[in-house]
């Protein structure tokens, strides 16, 4: 796999916020937040749960407008949910080409259906897909759409531990073919690590921290670096070191 | 089933995914229970130990359905019946699902609609029945009517209820797809509400059978309510019952056609019931 790392290879930015503000209610969930993510550049978002890392991609998917600040996003945007809330009747396919404006449809997404490997259950329906089938059919949904811009939103925390070692290399394998920005919203301090170039800390409806990962993929767990960062983050994240591995 | 209209028009639960249901018994069980009663009813009348004149026997009344079949009675009767429920039906089923749709997809339609809605619903639909009488006199149309009104209800309230019970989550993949509105309508909201928009249809039917069986008792001239009610007058219980049975045909038969379209148009849900 390529060693690159995203400041390398890209100019334009995928995503660009500017003191983003989000309130629910009286409760300020985003507090002026900047943000750039690069086209090209895979950034994972760390924070403990009602941190508003969700509520950052939503308000990036343009889930939820009701907010202050600059937003600009350039391009087109795709996301993959936690859940991969395919659409339960439509087939595989139809699921794959639902809302695609491209010349070719069907022909787009059995492509995009061979790159994650379910050419074979293009016909089937949803609902007879395993955990993990169906976490790759949302990520050709995605990716068909040729996104600029990639939310992922905790895609691989509901996959079992071999299921989810694929995934993340196919995530990577095809971030690596279509080079979109990612913004990969996750609780699991290991995943940010092999996965990202940047790993993000939200804190206080902020960035409160940013570490590079300038490692080649695929990564080892147990490099030293890694091992060092992993410390970094868990205790910006606020949790006690003997809990980390 | 309840013949008050409240009950028959309250949304069923939603037709989510079941658990498997229990192994059923076996076909050749299933298929000793009804003949054997038949026997019984025939032997029970061969000796005399039930009166004709309460229950007469089967083969009775199946002379009886032959004779009435052979001169044309039971054919008109019954043509004239399926009219009127098929009439009705239609109108009721039309303007339950427009009602639905306005009322389902957008606010303003909601708030229109729904309260007045929702007071008519509360109407007993056989308490109408003399006020249809005054409006409508008393040929067809007040029949149809009443099987209409009483359509209307269950079709209504479980297809808004299916439109709005559409999952959020997909209505956001919808919005995240790009879909436009008549899109969104069309891949994620019309699909989604149709289980429950089926319920309704089921529920509706066996209104619409009661709602007939009711309207022709009064002041019928043809049709099989008058059928049963002419046989009534001269004692012929034979013929009753052949019209009560004929009746519970015609709801059996309409189920069934209901349940083959919902076996179709659901089949995605079968992977999860394990077919």
């Amino acid at each position: 796999m390529a060693t690159r790392t995203a400041r390398d290879v890209t100019s334009t930015t995928a995503a660009q916020v500017k003191g983003l503000t989000k309130r629910f209610g009286s409760r300020v969930v985003l507090d002026g937040l900047d943000l750039d993510i690069a086209r090209g550049e895979f950034v994972a978002l760390l924070g403990r749960s009602g941190s508003g890392k969700s509520t950052l991609l939503r308000v990036l998917a343009g889930l939820d407008r009701d907010t202050s600040g600059d937003l600009r996003v350039d391009g087109t945007v795709a996301v993959a949910f936690q859940e991969p809330r395919l659409v339960p009747w439509k087939r595989v396919l139809g699921n794959v080409t639902l809302g695609l404006r491209v010349p070719a449809p069907v022909a787009a997404a059995d492509t995009a259906l061979a790159e994650v490997g379910l050419t074979e259950r293009r016909d089937v329906w949803p609902l007879t897909l395993s955990g993990g089938e169906a976490q790759r059919v949302s990520l050709a949904r995605a990716l068909v759409r040729d996104p600029d811009l990639l939310l992922l939103d905790e895609p691989f925390s509901a996959l079992d531990a071999l299921t989810r070692i694929n995934v993340h290399r196919l995530v990577l394998d095809l971030w690596e073919r279509h080079r979109p920005g990612v913004l990969l919203v996750t609780h699991d301090v290991d995943e940010a690590l092999l996965l990202a170039d940047r790993v993000l800390v939200l804190d206080d409806g902020r960035i409160a921290h940013q570490s590079e990962v300038a490692l080649p993929r695929p990564r080892e767990r147990d490099h030293p670096e890694l091992v060092e960062l992993r410390s970094v983050l868990l205790t910006r994240l606020g949790v006690a070191l003997e809990g980390s591995k | 089933m309840s013949t008050s209209s409240v009950d028959i028009a309250r949304p069923a639960t939603r037709a989510r995914p079941r658990l498997p249901a229990l192994p059923r018994p076996r076909l050749g069980l299933r298929a000793v229970s009804p003949p054997a009663l038949l026997i019984l009813w025939q032997v029970a009348s061969s000796t005399g130990l039930l009166s004709d004149r309460l229950l007469p026997a089967p083969a009775t009344v199946a002379r009886t359905a032959a004779t009435l079949t052979a001169d044309g009675t039971l054919g008109d009767a019954v043509a004239v019946s399926l009219q009127r429920a098929l009439i009705g039906f239609a109108l009721g089923a039309a303007a339950g699902l427009a009602l639905a749709l306005a009322a389902g997809l957008s606010r303003a339609g909601e708030g229109l609609l729904d309260p007045p809605l929702q007071m008519l619903r509360a109407l007993p639909l056989f308490g109408l029945i003399p006020l249809f009488i005054l409006w409508f006199g008393i040929g067809e149309t007040p029949k149809v009517i009443l099987v209409a009104f009483g359509v209307l209800f269950p079709i209504y309230l479980n297809t808004y209820a299916g439109i709005r019970g559409v999952d959020a989550k997909l209505a956001e993949v919808g919005r995240v797809l790009q879909l436009g509105r008549i899109a969104l309508i069309r891949h994620i909201v019309l699909p989604g509400a149709l289980p429950q928009a089926l319920v309704g249809l089921r529920q509706s039917l066996g209104v619409a059978w009661l709602a007939l069986i009711v309207a022709e008792q009064i002041n019928a001239s043809k049709g099989l309510g008058f059928m049963i009610n002419d046989a009534r007058e001269f004692l012929r219980v034979d013929i009753v019952v052949l019209g009560l049975l004929v009746y519970a045909v015609l709801g059996l038969a309409t189920d069934a056609l209901v349940r083959l379209a919902e076996r179709r148009a659901l089949s995605w849900r079968r992977g999860l019931l394990g077919t």
